[in-house]
């Protein structure tokens, strides 16, 4: 029996727990049958519901972005006419923002990892959790309907007042979203308690993995900018149903003021998306470098700097809406000011990297394919963060291009990271490193294709959200349509490898990739309650230096399964005894 | 790479113009020279650390505060130039010379409307003088439209509740195009318009013979141009296609159902109607969308499009 001080400065008794190999039950294999699935409270269960429904969501929202390409080969109508088109695109974007992208990574992947990085063996309140995603699943019921009943044209951003006097079902869309935001919130508040209140013993604040920073900084925006996109959408349809006045002129409203409210949580909601992103690189590049991370509180902090600084920056999407020129110069300001903490994560990934001990792996790739193509996002955002420049290319292609930069090429991208790098742990079996590779590079491929042209079309004028256009353009749609479908190819790959990695694949180990994290030191798939024992945490999550033993300690006696033989290893930890926490 | 920028972008029509480029090159430079550095890293990085064995032992450097302030201070001093460049660049844009000759835009779905101090309007024909300050006030009929001259590097959205306003001064005579990029429904892509710039003598010609010369001409002719002329054409077919409105095609003297179920005859008093107050009486079947042409079109031109209407049956 080894000794150590944990955070409360208490001595505990400890040893290691050694995980178990290819274990006989885990939360797969337990509690089964439709039933339990969905009366379940454990959060992996909920993480995989929710990993299903928003792979759901993004293959809707991905026919509809190829049928959006694919009317765009010819510059007037090809096979779908204006009024449809517009409906496609409306749906697109509000499918893939609210039902994928604002859910993917802290709802479904977070869901499943933030209790196993903490110790714990639930989040803070399991049945809330439940609660969101049955939450989520009646925002998309109602917005699934809307879609049914048909004719939402506004747009992802129901502008005013075109949002208010349009045909369609506009309302049934927005009150799917209001319900959703609920969901959003009351992650947002359990994944914040639960940092806080069940972290394993030793687990202080300067050892918490960068994921749950990430995980943490999303809650925080969570909490706080949702509340104003459910009042925004509120006041919408209280104009429409009741005919008061607050953002249609007819009415005496006014139209920016819907600007600003949107914006409002639109921006922070980027950062929603995109900063448990940054939290799953952090996670990807140190386990595949095998090396400790560099500048641990450089990029925790700037999560928090850029989910602060993300609340101050809504008005750069208004530099033409004819708001005042100081209130564009502000804006235009902080925006530079939210790129600083963004470069400084790039460049500390880059620095964890070297001389580092580096297997490109399928997450790794990813990861990589992440800092090049989310850094090309971000300097575009440099652009449109000028004031001068963003005139001209405001509401183009380039608005577009950049978007898709940083939210399919960065957010898509670390995502398709967490999702192969947590695989192993979700369901115990290994895909094919080979197939998942060269998925990998054809999705590269297909979307440098198809966003790249992209870039040089809205540059030299083209508008978004148009039907019909000049010929001039017409080489640069076709090329981008024809990488549309390289990236729908890929997608098609990976659906297929992931699937035969489910059915035939080979059994996972507990820790396949030789990471030091704590979700790594229990077996795969995860035990129903993820810890037979406490853990007790004396390094830091990046210390790969330290022996693996070291990071499978948990309080003595607590083993209630009581298996023999992981007696044998208390002696390897004896050398670890009066660590300071 | 200066001709890869210059490539990306249209043709520099406007005094403003070549500011705005000359930024647009420099943020591409300087993001090109960063982004190849951090690719050579990540491939450099990715061969010369590969994994040799699983015991590879990899060093422990944790941090390191003079890097850290390098790469946070550096691109902090690079995007305040951008930031001071782009707003100086954006005053400039803003502050329009007090000669500006001035004309009045009206946004309508989808269709752009020019007034000029004259009395002359021109439908989706911005008609100005080269190298003379033009300064556009605007303003919405209906929801909210965007006015853009790519060749200018101008952008301004146009809304229905207050007046908005750019400014530019061509450099060149000849023609460049008008985007709508606000997304305003249906024909949002349709909502186009060309920017004529003339020399200052045709200018003052263009004032004085527009929309006089043709009042001598057949009313049935007339009625046909004025229909392409304002846009009428975007909505309504002349060949039966039902488009956003109802076809123009064996309209007159037909039975038309409105929404409330009454049933008028489309004679010349219903057409009259629906061309001032287009949202009195909406055909079954279609939205209540059509901006209302009062002030725009005078009587002697609706009576053209009228007789226009009566030859398709």
């Amino acid at each position: 029996m080894a000794t150590t001080e944990a955070s409360n400065l208490k001595k505990l008794q400890v040893r290691r727990f050694k995980p178990e190999e290819n274990p006989e039950k885990h939360y797969l294999n337990q509690e089964t049958g439709i039933w339990a699935w969905m009366t379940t409270v454990d959060h992996k269960k909920i993480g995989l519901m929710y990993l299903a429904s928003i792979a759901f969501f993004f293959f809707i929202g991905g026919v509809l972005a190829l049928l959006l390409r694919t009317e765009l080969l010819t510059p007037a109508q090809t096979f779908i006419d204006a009024d449809v088109y517009n409906q496609v695109f409306t749906l697109h974007g509000a499918i893939m923002i609210f039902f994928f992208l604002v859910p993917s990574v802290p709802a479904a992947l977070g869901n499943f990892i933030l209790p196993l990085q903490l110790g714990a063996k639930d989040v803070a309140f399991p049945r809330l959790n439940l609660a969101s995603f049955y939450i989520y699943v009646a925002g998309a019921l109602f917005t699934l309907y809307a879609i049914f009943t048909g004719g939402v044209d506004t747009g992802w951003t129901f502008y005013t007042p075109y949002s208010a006097t349009t045909g369609g079902n506009v309302m049934m869309m927005t009150f799917g979203i209001f319900i959703l935001g609920f969901s959003s919130i009351l992650t947002g508040v359990n994944f914040i308690t639960t940092i806080h209140k069940l972290r394993a013993p030793g687990l202080t604040w300067n050892k918490l993995p960068l994921n749950m920073w990430g995980l943490y900084a999303t809650s925080i925006i969570q909490i706080l900018a949702t509340p104003v996109l459910a009042i925004t959408l509120l006041l919408l349809t209280m104009e429409r149903a009741l005919g008061i006045g607050i953002f249609d002129p007819n009415m005496g409203g006014d139209p920016v003021l819907y600007q600003h409210f949107f914006w409002f949580y639109s921006h922070p909601a980027v950062y929603i998306m995109i900063v448990p992103g940054f939290g799953i690189i952090s996670e990807v590049i140190s386990t595949f470098s095998r090396k400790i991370i560099f500048g641990y509180w450089a990029i925790a902090l700037s999560s928090l700097a850029i989910a602060f600084i993300g609340f101050l920056v809504w008005g750069h999407h208004m530099f033409t809406a004819g708001q005042s020129s100081l209130a564009n110069m502000v804006f235009s300001f902080l925006t530079f000011l939210v790129g600083i903490p963004t470069g400084i994560k790039i460049f500390n990934w880059l620095a964890t990297m070297y001389k580092g001990s580096i297997d490109m792996k399928t997450p790794m790739l990813y990861a990589m394919i992440f800092l090049f193509l989310f850094t090309i996002g971000g300097f575009t955002g440099i652009m449109l963060g000028a004031l001068a420049v963003d005139i001209h290319l405001h509401d183009t292609y380039y608005v577009v291009a950049h978007f898709h930069y940083v939210m399919m090429g960065g957010m898509v991208m670390a995502f398709l990271a967490g999702l192969h790098y947590w695989w192993p742990k979700m369901f115990g079996k290994m895909y094919s490193e080979y197939w998942a590779k060269i998925t990998a590079a054809i999705l590269f491929v297909g979307f440098n294709m198809t966003f790249l042209p992209q870039f040089v079309m809205g540059s030299q004028g083209m508008p978004r959200r148009y039907f019909n256009y000049i010929d001039q353009f017409q080489g640069f749609h076709q090329f981008s349509t024809y990488g549309s479908y390289v990236i729908g190819v890929a997608f098609v790959m990976m659906f297929i490898y992931l699937m035969h990695s489910l059915l035939r694949g080979e059994r996972a180990k507990a820790n396949p990739w030789g990471s030091r994290a704590l979700e790594w030191q229990v077996s795969s798939p995860a035990p129903l309650h993820n810890f037979d024992h406490t853990p007790v945490i004396i390094n830091g999550p990046y210390d790969y230096h330290k022996p693996m033993s070291e990071f499978q300690l948990g309080i003595a006696g607590s083993h209630h399964n009581g298996h023999g033989h992981h007696h044998d290893e208390a002696a390897s930890v004896a050398e670890t005894k009066q660590e300071k926490a | 790479m200066n001709r890869l920028t210059e490539y990306m972008l249209p043709p520099a029509r406007s005094v403003t113009a070549e500011n705005t480029d000359a930024l647009f090159h420099f943020i591409n430079v300087t993001s090109i020279i960063l982004l190849l550095g951090i690719t050579v890293a990540i491939l450099l990085f990715s061969w010369k650390y590969r994994r040799r064995s699983e015991d590879d032992v990899t060093p422990v450097i944790s941090h390191n505060n003079k890097l850290e302030i390098t790469w946070s201070v550096i691109p902090l001093i690079l995007v305040m130039i951008v930031f001071g460049w782009g707003f100086s660049g954006y005053m400039d844009l803003r502050t329009a010379p007090s000669d500006a000759y001035e004309i009045k835009v009206i946004g309508k779905s989808w269709l752009w409307e020019f007034h000029y101090e004259t009395g002359n309007v021109s439908v989706n024909e911005l008609h100005v003088p080269v190298d003379r300050p033009v300064k556009l006030v605007m303003r919405s009929d209906d929801v909210l439209h965007s006015f853009y001259v790519p060749d200018y590097r101008v952008k301004m959205d146009v809304l229905p509740n207050r007046y908005t306003s750019l400014w530019f001064q061509a450099t060149e005579t000849g023609e460049s195009i008008v985007f709508c990029t606000e997304y305003c429904g249906t024909a949002h892509s349709n909502m186009l318009a060309t920017v004529f710039v003339h020399s200052q003598e045709d200018f003052e010609t263009w004032l004085e013979t527009a929309g006089s010369a043709d009042d001598d001409m057949d009313p049935v002719e007339r009625g046909e141009q004025l229909v392409t002329q304002y846009a009428c054409a975007t909505c309504h077919s002349s060949d039966g296609r039902s488009l956003s409105g109802p076809t123009f095609q064996g309209l007159w003297m037909s039975e038309r159902t409105m929404v409330d179920g009454e049933v008028v005859i489309a004679d010349e008093n219903y057409i009259r109607e629906s061309i001032l107050e287009p949202n009195v009486r909406i055909t079954e079947g279609y939205d209540p969308v059509m901006p209302s042409f009062a002030g725009s079109l005078n009587d002697r031109q609706i009576d053209a499009i009228i007789e226009y209407i009566k030859t398709l049956q």
